[in-house]
């Protein structure tokens, strides 16, 4: 079997090691957001982006660019996308409010290339709508984090609670970190990506967690490593069984779902990975160092009893 | 947990055999669009190509514009009350005077009067439409902040009423127009393949008057304006003859004498009357046609016009003859339309991301079930089988939500897939392991049910979280994305706990003296 594994692994002899550098890694992503910074796509940024197919396929960036660029408009880049003889093309905002600036570019574009192009896709978010987009995105974000906080908090221990919280914090800032170091586009879709990679990071760690309050209760003097060892172990093939179903369909989606879904499947697959590691090497040891014993779970049955 | 009662077996497979008949009313094409059977997942404009446009009324001028006619009233009641006033003007967006120190108080009280006719009170509200200052004897007054909410609100809605009219007029295939927040007006125009036309037809206020030109250029009462290529210039009367509001009906039509096309138009009552005095009162001099600030053109008055009818003749094509036309039946905007958002995508890229989405759907499908298969055998089967008719709910709560599907919708669905065996793979591994020590099979499989439970509603539920936050903030396609992940987790959760559990009870019973291992 593929996933044969031994069910009798010390997870916590790696705790050490991995949390120092997952530390790395999470202050690594956060100076690279504040000082590279994300690229925001135009949903964040504002400005127009369009995408073209041309009806000659050996059409290049540098004779689109060219034609373009004498149109005065500012911040001009063309990439590929997709196959060939398809073309994004990003224009910085510009603030007039010109109903004709799309077919202004289109009449221009064709008279320059001498041949039809097809305006597939046509994208133009003006800065007001591009400043509230960002502010949804971020408050989606932190109200998902805050909500997911308090579930955890109800269901379990403020303890649980606070190391799931940090285990998604790291998660995000990771995946953040990646896409702001390969200067991968952030749009509205890598913001539902983030928020699902929150929700399944979670999901993956309050299974470990379910179990590791269960084993909590029947064992009063086994420590807490040694009962994360057993819970990490005893749930570590639905772990791995699941992790593997989802990325069956996000590399599914990633490689047939088309360009559009390229960044969010791509921003998915990195997320499941690194949620899953998370749950097992971040949020886990972290109910160690908060001192989860048999007293904490038993303290939380007693008051229920009382 | 392995027992089932009829009564609840019956619901099960009820709610199963529902919205399996709804879902498959997709691949149907139906066209009785009005019995109530005849549902269908929409495709969101992502999937089928379209316009999406997000308008935002600026009332800025409007705002100017009232203020402006309240200044004038306020002149005449000064005058009627015999106060003298001084430096009466519009400072910013205040109206701004002095007046006597001993006319202040009578001044107040007039403001407060709740029958006044300058400072509107809004019982809704409990608020007047204008705030005051008075300093020294410095007055100044400015919209409050309900006068604004009001001038906003009913600008919106007329605007709203206007916008749908000329998308009416263009004549889409069923337009969605709906009014967002207090300035902004959401329109989709699905299958609209060059959203250009309509773009340029809500981008002007078609705002028409009929002003005479000025012979004395330099006068007080009249202004220069340019024609429409902008170099051109005219001197014409501040007075309007006549607006576009006393228009009737307007049509584009071709004069075959001037082989030009023209906009012919009829007046209402009122307006012909006012059209015909002004006509015969002005013989020989020329009328300056003007719309939004530009002149079309300025004709000669040859003789009384009596009849209400007229015509409109300047540089046009059909195609903006048409669109002049309809923008003057449609009516004039109360202010300008700003677009701030715009999405189109055309329809064969539509089309490329359905069948892209379709394939990935089919593929990432096949490898979990495959997968399942592997991991699990026979148990696999079932949960693969949960998985078919997972989908097959989700199809169905689509439908009769009558739902729109969006491309990340559709990635939704996938992420559904992947995750939804998850609750059979917490499941099945719990009676694994129950089976370890428990020697009969029964009870493996009704411990491992029991314990999973907390597990699967937790993971559940947390995933449920992100997808009704994403679902309150998200816009547009995200929307759709919020929706089927939301919508595929409530799925799953039915099938693993009725659907598979009840397949799974089957199975054990069938089997339970054999020693079978899971």
């Amino acid at each position: 079997m593929i996933l044969k594994i031994s069910k009798n692994i010390t997870f916590s002899k790696f705790y050490k090691k991995l949390n120092v550098i997952s530390l790395i890694f999470v202050i690594l992503s956060l100076s690279l957001i504040f000082f590279k910074g994300l690229n925001f796509g135009v949903d964040f940024k504002g400005g127009t982006l369009i995408e073209i197919r041309t009806e000659d396929k050996n059409s290049n960036i540098s004779e689109i660019r060219r034609s373009l660029i004498k149109m005065n408009l500012e911040d001009i880049t063309v990439k590929r996308f997709g196959t060939k003889g398809d073309f994004l093309i990003k224009i910085k905002s510009n603030e007039s409010n010109d109903e004709n600036f799309i077919k202004n570019i289109s009449d221009t574009l064709i008279k320059d290339l001498g041949y039809d192009v097809n305006f597939r896709r046509v994208e133009k978010v003006g800065p007001k709508v591009s400043n509230e987009l960002l502010k949804n995105g971020l408050l989606a974000i932190c109200l998902s984090l805050a909500a997911m906080l308090f579930y955890i908090w109800i269901r379990f221990e403020w303890q649980f609670s606070l190391a799931a919280i940090i285990a998604l914090i790291h998660d995000v800032l990771i995946t953040l970190g990646l896409f702001s170091i390969l200067s991968y586009e952030i749009n509205l879709s890598i913001v539902a990506a983030v928020l699902t990679i929150v929700g399944y990071s979670m999901n993956d760690t309050v299974v470990i967690f379910d179990r590791i309050r269960e084993n909590l209760k029947k064992y009063s003097k086994i420590s807490i490593e040694e009962i994360s060892n057993v819970s990490t172990n005893e749930t570590l093939s639905r772990t791995l069984i699941t992790s593997v179903t989802t990325l069956l369909a996000l590399f599914s989606i990633f490689i047939f779902g088309g360009a559009i879904l390229k960044g969010f499947s791509f921003a998915m697959i990195i997320g499941v990975i690194i949620g899953t590691y998370s749950s097992i090497f971040v949020a886990t040891p972290l109910l160690g160092y908060t001192k989860v014993s048999q007293k904490t779970i038993l303290k939380e049955d007693s008051e229920i009893n009382n | 947990m392995l027992y089932f009662s009829r009564l609840k077996l019956f619901v099960i497979y009820i709610v199963i055999i529902f919205l399996a008949f709804f879902s498959s009313l997709n691949f149907f094409n139906n066209n009785d669009k009005n019995s109530f059977i005849s549902k269908n997942i929409n495709l969101g404009l992502d999937l089928q190509g379209g316009s999406y446009l997000l308008l935002e009324v600026d009332s800025e001028p409007l705002i100017i514009h009232n203020l402006q006619d309240k200044l004038i009233n306020l002149r005449k009641i000064l005058k009627e009350k015999d106060i003298k006033y001084q430096n009466l003007k519009i400072e910013g967006k205040s109206i701004k005077f002095k007046i006597p120190k001993d006319k202040i108080s009578e001044f107040e009280d007039f403001l407060l009067n709740k029958e006044n006719s300058i400072n509107n009170y809004f019982n809704n509200y409990r608020s007047y439409e204008m705030d005051y200052s008075i300093e020294n004897n410095l007055v100044s007054i400015q919209y409050s902040k309900f006068g604004i909410i009001e001038i906003k609100n009913s600008s919106l809605e007329e605007s709203l009423e206007i916008v749908r009219r000329r998308i009416d007029e263009v004549g889409t295939n069923e337009p969605t127009i709906q009014r967002r927040g207090n300035d902004r007006i959401l329109v989709e125009l699905p299958g609209l393949d060059d959203p250009n036309r309509i773009k340029s037809l809500l981008g002007k206020t078609a705002n028409l008057t009929f002003r005479l030109v000025s012979d004395d250029e330099d006068s007080f009462g009249s202004e220069f304006l340019f024609f429409e290529d902008g170099t051109t210039k005219l001197s014409v009367n501040k007075r309007v003859v006549l607006s576009g509001d006393n228009l009737s009906t307007a049509v584009p039509k071709f004069d075959s004498q001037s082989s030009q096309t023209i906009v012919s138009f009829s007046l209402d009552r009122v307006g012909a009357k006012r059209f015909a005095r002004v006509t015969s009162k002005n013989v020989g001099k020329r009328l300056a046609i003007i719309l939004d600030k530009k002149i079309i053109s300025a004709p000669e008055i040859r003789e009384p016009i009596v009849g209400g009818n007229g015509q409109i003749s300047g540089d046009f094509t059909f195609q903006s003859a048409t669109d002049l036309a309809l923008l003057l039946r449609s009516g004039a905007l109360p202010a300008p339309i700003n677009i701030i958002e715009e999405r189109t995508v055309g329809p064969d890229l539509g089309e490329d991301s359905v069948k892209a989405g379709a394939i990935s759907l089919l593929i990432g499908f096949i490898l979990v079930i495959i997968y399942m298969f592997y991991k699990y055998r026979f148990m696999g089967l079932i949960a693969d089988t949960a998985l078919i008719v997972n989908l097959i709910l989700l199809l169905g709560v689509l439908t009769v939500l009558e739902a729109t599907l969006t491309l990340p919708g559709i990635a939704g669905i996938i992420l559904t897939v992947g995750m939804a065996v998850d609750a059979n793979v917490l499941i099945f591994e719990r009676i694994r392991e129950e089976s370890k020590t428990e020697n009969s099979l029964i009870h493996a499989f009704d411990i491992g049910y029991k314990k999973a439970q907390s597990a699967v509603l937790d993971a559940n539920i947390t995933t449920l979280i992100s997808a009704i936050i994403l679902f309150f903030l998200g816009s547009g396609p995200i929307k759709g994305f919020a929706v089927t992940l939301g919508i595929g987790i409530l799925t799953t959760l039915f099938s693993a706990y009725f659907f598979a559990r009840h397949l799974s009870s089957i199975y054990v019973m069938k089997n339970k003296n054999s020693n079978i291992k899971i």
